[in-house]
This record gives structure tokens, sequence and C-alpha cells, in this order.
């Protein structure tokens, strides 16, 4: 007769030395974790909890310009130096780990307005309302180490009129310029290969196509959106909304969708092959959206608004899934994501850039495999629970200054208003005759081609 | 199969042969005793008052005391630095040092006690038919609940849901949550009053054993009885693996599932020294033991097959160092679940609620359903009945009827329905003019005369 009963010798089970590690067994066996839906219900709970507590999305202020910072470039070769000009023709290009100013190109008389830089990260374009343009050659980040020192432009072109913007082409030599016209210039020559005008009015803002480097969209004063193709003579399409784009971004991962900063306070992703109806309208804002830049990974972005904050959109979401503000923080102007989609630059009217978290409660520095492990399980977790009441009312609540919650809620008023007007109206007219608009096609005024 | 204990212990090796022993205390006795989860510790409480605790694994007496009067029942609370005690007219709480910690007055004179450890929340069951749940950590008392049905000496907590079940002195077994008044589930379960009851650990079985001598295995899924037994036990368990470990008089018997049948038979017998009362039966979790509490001290003894081989150092570590205990307690305190996490169907959380709204039958559905009544209605036997009141004609007649009485509610709700689909149609019939009015102004205009 054999008989086999559970005998457990303590050296098995227990470490040898008091260096090793502990031993661990595992049985996964579900009658040993009895309510395990409960469990990770109340963890879920708790992570959400957690998340809110670490909320500090606000890393540190770079104070340096005397005047309010009005466009910012990333380097496209060097992951922590960002340019910005301000109202005064100041540029500096910051170095956003010691949130101190490397060097600075002096040389504009008015306002910087226009900033990029080339792919290769060597050259520097400025353009402002003193009508140049000014090339820099950017210094090689192991002379940055020296102190802070003053660049020479490498040329400098004047034109009759103010410039609003420039946008470097992703892969290629060119660059354009928006002001009176849309101008095309080549680092190696000192007129614009190529002029572009559609209408009498002053374009404000232009971005290359991340994907095809012939194609630019800029926006312009008439209210317009307009797509310019460099080999052909005209520009190829254009549209009218009814209120003014402040500013365009690019998806850099689907590259035919763009999304536009409108005055109304919105933003619009357009399909750039599709221009009549917006794939999506991202509300929220409460006064016009200034700046809007992409991460780096296409699943978002951020925009920067006159209404003092600044707020992170899913590329496809309506509503935006974070607002940043402080208290010291003016009207914004531009904003920029960092190049490793993990960081926020924001320069504001109170002559500051602000760095912020791109994830408000991420922990920053070296995380520890376990450490990683157990924020993953509980992100898992909490999108595992996130349609429940207590998880969602937790998630979604944001403590909002005075004067931002109580304009949304007045915004909130005035729509409910509209859209009751617009039914009662509606009711009271020929069956047909007041068709339901569409938001998403509504602000569209006009398609011209 | 029936093994001796001597044969088994002959057979095994020597480190599980020491897990075979008796203690003798004849002055403080009849024992009852607690396992902690990992089945490392176990306290043992004389009802005369004597309180020990043990370390299993080193096989060491860690402290022993005397609150020199009654207690009749402890348990361990998270870990085994405390433990509550059920004495004469309070609760104690006591530390593994044997120092009163808490003394618990609004439980009143406790019969049962039990832990939920996921919940940390203490329940008893008190002479007067009261349930406490006390939450340990804030001290709250969550739940305060009369029975209405008696003083009742078993309690058992389900290890699926965490339910507390308690047995009546009526036969009947009520379940409870914390958060309600009213039991969740009242089954009447026994002839008799009910002397013990247990959960398999997978939630689904329940056994229970009253004075008219019957063990019954219910399945809590269909609150239905797939066995009954004959036989008497004072106490019950279940072990992990599922083994039924039932006692009575100086008689232990261990019932399984044997050989792929989902029925309960003999599996082994074990007679502790004539005289001897059993108290108390309980697997030691983890290990192949039963701990028997008896009026003589405990004994414990080998059933090879009744324990979970394989232990999950993250659910319950035999070999847990101090470091790995005090972690322990940090983590399950930030994963303590609220009372209302306690229900019959714990999946149900997370999930989406069903629809409640009743499907129509369809046309098909009803012309069978009259069918069968019509059926049922012509093949109910007839009375025979004298004085010529069976006569052909008569029972033919009496058939008749039968069946127009079964149509009779289908053919009603038939006209029902026709006349409802005919004031529908009356009612979207709108004249000509009026489809030319604004939705505003269509309530104006005059209906037309049908």
């Amino acid at each position: 007769m054999k008989v086999k009963v559970i005998s457990r010798s303590t050296d098995e089970f227990t470490r040898e030395r008091s260096q090793d590690l502990q031993r661990v067994f595992r049985n996964f066996d579900p009658n040993l974790r009895s309510q395990e839906k409960s469990v990770e219900y109340v963890r879920a709970l708790n992570a959400a909890k957690l998340d809110k507590i670490f909320a500090r999305p606000f890393v540190g202020a770079m104070d340096g310009h005397i005047d309010a910072v009005s466009c910012m470039a990333k380097n496209p070769n060097h992951l922590k130096g960002i340019f910005s000009g301000s109202m005064d023709g100041d540029i500096r290009l910051w170095d956003l780990a010691t949130r101190r100013t490397v060097c600075q190109f002096p040389g504009h008389q008015g306002a910087v307005r226009g900033l990029t830089a080339s792919t290769d990260g060597r050259v520097l374009v400025s353009c402002g309302t003193d009508s140049t343009v000014r090339l820099w050659n950017v210094p090689i980040p192991s002379l940055m180490e020296s102190d802070d020192n003053e660049v020479k432009p490498l040329a400098v072109y004047v034109c009759k009129n103010a410039f609003r913007a420039v946008d470097h082409q992703w892969d290629g030599d060119l660059f354009a310029t928006a002001g009176a016209q849309v101008d095309i210039w080549n680092h190696n020559r000192s007129q614009p290969v190529n002029s572009f005008a559609w209408g009498n009015d002053t374009s404000i803002s232009v971005r290359f196509n991340p994907g095809e480097p012939n194609i630019l969209a800029t926006s312009s004063s008439d209210r317009s959106i307009t797509i310019y193709d460099l080999r052909l003579s005209s520009p190829a399409r254009k549209i009218i909304m009814s209120n003014k784009t402040n500013s365009i971004a690019w998806n850099p991962m689907e590259p035919m969708n763009f999304t536009a900063a409108n005055e109304d306070s919105n933003c619009y992703s357009y399909d750039a092959r599709k221009l009549d109806e917006a794939k999506c309208v991202h509300k929220d804002h409460l006064s016009a959206v200034m700046d809007i830049d992409y991460s780096p990974t296409g699943r978002e972005f951020v925009t920067g608004s006159y209404d003092r904050t600044v707020r992170i959109y899913q590329y496809n979401a309506g509503h935006s899934r974070e607002i940043y503000h402080t208290k010291r923080m003016q009207r914004v102007f531009c904003v920029k994501f960092s190049s490793d989609a993990s960081y926020v630059v924001s320069g504001s009217d109170d002559t500051n850039l602000r760095l912020w978290k791109a994830k408000a409660s991420e922990q920053l520095g070296v995380l520890l495999p376990r450490e990683r492990k157990n924020h993953e399980y509980l992100e898992a977790v909490k999108n595992r629970y996130k349609h429940l009441p207590e998880v969602k009312r937790i998630v979604r609540h944001r403590h909002l200054p005075k004067p931002i919650y109580k304009a949304a809620s007045l915004k909130r008023i005035q729509n409910d208003a509209i859209r009751k007007k617009d039914e009662r109206r509606r009711a009271h007219s020929t069956p047909g005759s007041i068709p339901k608009k569409q938001l998403r096609k509504d602000r569209i005024l006009k398609e011209v081609e | 199969m029936e093994d001796k204990q001597e044969a088994i212990a002959a057979e095994v090796d020597i480190l599980s042969s020491r897990k075979q022993f008796d203690i003798v205390l004849p002055d403080l006795g009849p024992y009852t005793m607690d396992f902690s989860l990992s089945g490392r510790y176990m306290v043992a409480a004389g009802r005369k008052g004597h309180l020990a605790l043990l370390d299993m694994k080193n096989m060491d007496l860690i402290k022993e005391f005397q609150v020199r009067e009654t207690v009749r029942d402890v348990v361990f609370l998270h870990n085994q630095k405390l433990l509550a005690a059920a004495q004469k007219k309070y609760v104690y709480m006591y530390n593994e040092k044997g120092t009163e910690m808490h003394c618990l007055k609004e439980h009143g004179a406790v019969t049962k006690l039990q832990f939920l450890n996921k919940h940390f929340l203490l329940t008893s069951m008190n002479k007067l038919g009261q349930l406490h749940f006390q939450d340990i950590t804030t001290g709250i008392m969550i739940g305060n609940y009369r029975t209405g049905l008696g003083r009742s000496d078993t309690m058992r907590v389900n290890p699926f849901n965490n339910v507390v079940a308690v047995g009546h002195s009526g036969g009947t077994v009520s379940m409870w949550k914390p958060t309600s008044a009213a039991p969740l589930v009242k089954m009447l379960c026994h002839q008799g009053p009910l002397t013990a009851m247990a959960f398999h650990p997978n939630g689904h079985l329940m056994a229970t054993a009253g004075m008219e001598r019957k063990i019954k295995i219910w399945d809590l899924r269909k609150y239905e009885v797939v066995q009954t037994l004959s036989g008497h036990a004072k106490t019950l368990d279940f072990s992990h693996k599922g083994l039924l470990a039932t006692g009575t008089g100086s008689f232990v018997q261990i019932l399984g599932a044997l050989n792929g049948s989902s029925d309960y038979s003999r599996y082994m017998g074990h007679s502790i020294v004539k005289g001897y009362q059993i108290r108390n039966v309980s697997f030691r979790p983890y290990e192949d033991v039963l701990a028997i509490g008896h009026s003589m001290g405990w004994s414990s003894i080998l059933i090879p097959g009744s324990g979970e081989a394989n232990f999950d150092t993250w659910v319950a570590n035999p070999f847990e160092t101090r470091k790995q205990r005090n972690e322990k307690e940090v983590r399950s305190l930030l994963d303590k679940l609220p009372p209302e996490t306690i229900m019959l169907d714990p999946t149900k959380i997370g999930s989406v609620r069903p629809n409640r709204k009743k499907v129509k039958p369809t046309k098909q559905e009803k012309d069978a359903e009259l069918e069968s009544a019509v059926e049922g209605a012509k093949s109910r036997p007839m009375k025979k009945k004298t004085k010529g009141r069976s006569k052909p004609s008569k029972v033919a007649r009496k058939k008749q009827e039968i069946v127009a009485m079964a149509k009779k509610p289908f053919l009603d709700e038939q006209s029902r329905d026709i006349e409802m689909s005919k004031k529908k149609r009356k009612r979207n019939e709108v004249g000509e003019d009026q489809l030319l009015l604004q939705k505003s102004l269509q309530r104006f205009s005059k209906k037309v005369p049908s």
C-alpha cells in the first residue's frame, strides 16, 4: 500500500541565504481567490483616486523673455531643446532639462511671429512683423555648455510685408512663410522661389504635410483654410468656415488628417481629401483656440487657448482628456508637444514658457520593473471598470478656476438656449423647411475647388 | 477503504507522521479550534476558558492563557496576531501575547463567531438570535439584525461570495449580507433542528446536518438537495479538495465524491477513545490533516488527499516571514472590500443589467400554447360517477365544456389584441389638411370623423 500525503520540508520552500530572493509559488485556482471582481473593482477605484492625488502636471516655468511669447519651435534633432520667440523680437533656445536659456538670437526689430527648424536641426528660420526672414545657425549641443552666447544670423531677407508664420518642409530644403501671400523659399536663395495667393486676405498660419512633402495647409483671416500643392501652379482646395482658423496641425501618424484650431473655441479635425464635413469637432475650450500641436504618436494633441488654459484631446474625442491651468498663466499663444510625447510646453502672455507632463499623474524618473508592472496593472484595471459610475465620476472630475467654471456653465446655458430655440422654430414652421444642422457641417460655409 | 491511522503512519514519511497526535487536556475541555488562512497557526479554545495559540509547522506553543470564564468560540482575525473569543458575556479581542485588546460589548453573549477576511468584518451570532457585523479596522458596527428565528448554534461563511449562513433550530438556513435587514435566502433544510453546516470551497455545495439523523448536500445554484445521507453529525467541515468530515460522539467519518461521481460516499473513518465527545472537526488548510476538538483535548489525524498541495504565496503562505506578513497586512487593507460587495452572485459587479422588458410571444408561440392547453384539458381523466352522471353523452358534453374553458383566456386575449390594433390604426389616421400643418398646430385641427 502506498499513501501519499502533503509533506513540505522547510528547506524547499524558503530561501537558502538571506541575500536570496524569497521564493514565490503560484496557484491560479479561482477557488483560492473568491470575489475576484469585487477586488478588482476596489483596486480600480483606489487607482483612480491615487491618480487624482498624484496629478501634478506642472513641472516648471521658464522665464527670461520680457514680452509675451508668440511662437515656439521644436528642435527635431535634439530632444531637450526648444526655441521660443517673443513679441519684442527676442528669440531664445531653451534647455528643457535645466529649464535655462542656452543662447539668444538677437536681430528682429518687431515681434517674432514665426519660428521653425529644419529637419536636420542645423538651421533655424524666423520671421516677424519687421518684414524680414532670418536664417540662423543652431549651435551644436557640445558648444551649449559654454556660457550663453549670442548667435549671428546666416542670412536676412527683407520683404515688403509683415510675416505671420513660417514652417519648414519635413523632408527637404524648402520652407514656407505666410503673410500677405504664401511664399515658398529655398535655403540658398534670397528671393522666394514661388508665391501663392488666393484672395486678398492675409494668411496667418502655414503647416507642411508630414507625409507628402509638397503639400501644405494655410489658414487666412478671411476665415478660410487652403490646401496648396507645390507641384501645381495654383492652390488646390479651400474651405471657408464661419470663424477664423488660428492654427493648423497635421496628424503625423495619419498624414491625410489635420486639425484646425478655430476662433469659435472649437477644434475641427478634417480629412484633407474630403473637406465638406469635419471628421470630429473637439469642444470644451471657452475662448478662441490660439495654437495646436500633435503628439508624435498621433493619438492626441494639445491646444492652447485665449481662456488661459491648455487642454489635451484624444485625436477622435469630442471632449478634452485633460485641462491644465495655473493662477499665473495668462492667455496661451503657443503650445508644443515634446518629441517623446511625454511633455507639453506652453508659451503665454505672461512672458513665461511652462513645462507640463502630458500625463498628469505619471511618475517621473526611472521606474523599477516591479513598479512599472504595478502601474500597468492598475491602468488595465482602471480601464476595465471605467464605465462604472463611481470610477467614472472620479476619473472625469477636474477642479477648475472659478472664472473658467462659471464661463463653462454660462456657455452650456447659452448652447441649451440656442438648441431649444432652434427646436421651437422648427416646430412652428412648415415641416422640412428648417433642416436639422450638424455641427460638423454647419460651420463650413463654402467649399471651393 | 478502511485505513487505520497506525497503518497510514507506517507508510508516510517521518515529517508527516508527526502530524498525528493527541493532546489530552481533561480539565478544560471540550475544545474548539480555528486555523489561520495559511494553515500554519491554530488557536484552540477550551469551553472552560483555556486559550492556546500554536505554530503547527514547528509544533510549538506560542501562547497559552486562561480567561477563567466560558469560551464558546474563537476565530483568528486577518492574521495570527489577533484573535477574537466569544466568552460568557462579551466578545474579546486578544493579541498573540494574550493581551486583551478590546472588549466588544455590543455583540452580547455570542455563540458563534466568523471572520470575513476580505472585508475585515467580524460576524457574530448571539444567544438572542441577533447577527452582528463589525468592521474591525474602523470599529464601526456595519449591521445588527435580528434573525427572528431563535437561537442558533451554527454559522458559516460561504467562501465563494462571503454570504453568512445561519442554521436555526427550526431546520431553516438563512443567508445574510451585512447591508440588508432581511435574509437573502431562507431555506427549510431539515425537519428538526440544524446541528451543523459547511460550505464547499467553490461555494456551490452546502452540507447540512439535522437532529433527525440526516446529512443533506445542497446545490446552492439551484437551492436543491442533491444527496441525502443518513447519519448524525454534530460538526461538519469541507476540505480544500472537497472531502467532507462529519463528527459525532467519538466517531469521525470522512465522505468524498469518489471515482468521478458527484455523490458523496464513505472515504475514511476514525474513532477516538470511547467516551470522548467530539465538538469540532476542521481541516487544516494546505495540509492533509484533520483536527478534532473533543471533550478531552484535541487530536490531529492524517486524511490523505484532503488538502490543496500547491499554495499561492500571494494568497496564503505557510512559510511567511515577518516582513511578508507586514506587507500583506498593508496590501489587504488597501484591497479591503466594502460590505456592499457581499451578494449572492459576486460576478455581477461590472456587468450590464439585463433588459427588464417582456418579450412579446410570436403568433406561433401563442398557437402552440393554446394547442397544449387544449390537449391538457382533453386528456384530463373523468371521474367515475354514479346515478347516470357518467353517461357517454354527459361525459362528451362535460369534455366540451372543459375544452372551451381552457380556450377562453387565449381567445379573450386575441380579441383584446385585435381591438387594440384597431384603435391604434384609427389614431394614426390623420387627415390630409392635418398633414400639411406644422407639428405645433396639429392638435388644433378637427379630428376626421370615422
